[in-house]
């Protein structure tokens, strides 16, 4: 492959993970605002207690939870939505680049962003200890 | 109230941290702990949020200018995303004034490598078969052209990338500097790429814990959402102003109250009560 045409496929590359970051953040923010709204229009008045650590209730703290919740459009669900969208949003990044890669025929950087996507599936996943 | 008081706390913080490059992570804890009171766990998941947001916002503008060396990030974020799920898991067993102190630690550290001028990389050097391998060696562009570099030391910027992850994943921030330190010291990378490629990987690594976070239940939606409306316009401000501001005092000035909220932090941790 000539020099010129690797970097005009890497130009598209970064234009393209340029974008997808950009989407991801911009729709994130959209779906947090618009629940932060809802949030406060029903518990605005009270104050929050935080100096005591109870943790979340488990509708607000695995992956498949939060995604059901995202449709009942109540607010604390409807945030916890919009910040899951934020981590999806690297995510969606590892997964275009094993695609990215594959097309550049790149079998060393399948298999690292393979590892790396693994990572962040683990950690989503939940279910340690 | 409480919202709108985070709210402007996390504007505040990314303005913060965008001006001194530390990142909203090191300001909006100390600031959600110690002004707030908050149980410095929500304070920590939080601050991820945030943390993915600016981090994500910052490269996709970087990428497209092509600063970014897309593979040495990709390779060593396998060290990053495991340090920061180890880090997370550290962070539910270790106390909270603990986590405290080491987060007042870490803050003075970053705001002491942030102080210190740094002199740019040439990139030149004997080629390395690590990287030659790895097809790491890259160019960025300039005003005269792209400029060709190398890269060097792949293991020993491989084992700083797993300490910078575990950090982010312990205190909840983007632990940048350890990351540019990596590179910039142990691998030789030039200054914009280093940097511009740090932050590129902050936004997965800091994915990796946020989800451990997310299933311990310390990311809470009525802390989280203000926070990362607050730090990534906050950050957005920062960034614009400082490509217009003689920033040599500014960095100083704000050097001196990043580390104030340091030392407050060790004093409350070590008195426990944090």
């Amino acid at each position: 492959m000539s020099r010129t045409e690797q970097s005009w496929k890497n130009d598209r590359v970064e234009r393209a993970i340029g974008n997808l970051l950009r989407f991801g953040v911009l729709l994130s923010g959209a779906v947090v605002l618009a629940g932060l709204v809802i949030y406060l229009a029903r518990y605005g008045a009270q104050t929050p207690h935080y100096r005591v650590f109870r943790g979340e209730p488990a509708d607000l703290r695995s992956v498949g939870a939060v995604i059901r919740g995202g449709s009942t459009l109540g607010g604390r669900e409807l945030i916890q939505f919009g910040l899951l969208l934020l981590m999806a949003t690297p995510v969606a990044r590892v997964v275009f680049s094993i695609v990215a890669f594959a097309l550049e025929r790149d079998g060393t950087y399948v298999a690292v962003t393979f590892v790396v996507l693994s990572a962040l599936i683990y950690s989503l996943a939940g279910g340690y200890r | 109230m409480f919202t709108s008081i985070v709210w402007a706390g996390g504007l505040f913080a990314g303005f913060l941290g965008a001006l001194t490059g530390l990142g909203g992570g090191v300001v909006i804890v100390p600031l959600l702990t110690l002004a707030l009171g908050v149980d410095i766990r929500y304070a920590i998941g939080a601050s991820l949020i945030s943390v993915i947001a600016t981090s994500s916002g910052a490269a996709a503008a970087y990428v497209k200018e092509g600063f970014t060396n897309l593979r040495i990030g990709m390779f060593l974020e396998m060290a990053t995303t495991f340090g920061a799920i180890l880090g997370a898991f550290l962070a539910g067993w270790i106390s909270t004034g603990a986590l405290a102190v080491i987060f007042g630690l870490v803050l003075l550290h970053s705001a002491w490598l942030s102080s210190r001028p740094r002199r740019d990389r040439s990139g030149d050097g004997a080629p390395d078969s690590i990287t030659a391998r790895l097809k790491m060696d890259g160019s960025y562009p300039t005003p005269e052209g792209p400029r060709f570099y190398r890269v060097h030391s792949v293991p020993a910027g491989f084992g700083w990338m797993f300490v910078a992850g575990g950090l982010s994943g312990l205190l909840g921030i983007g632990s940048g500097a350890v990351k540019v330190l990596a590179m910039d010291q142990a691998m030789r990378i030039p200054f914009k790429v280093s940097t511009t490629t740090s932050n590129f990987m902050i936004g997965v690594t800091a994915a990796a814990s946020a989800g451990v976070y997310l299933n311990r239940g310390y990311i809470d939606p009525g802390v989280a959402a203000p926070v990362m409306l607050g730090v990534l316009i906050g950050s957005l401000a920062g960034a614009r102003f400082l490509a217009g501001a003689r920033t040599a005092l500014l960095r100083k000035t704000f050097g001196v109250v990043v580390a104030a909220l340091a030392i407050e932090m060790i004093y409350n941790g070590l008195k426990g009560r944090i």
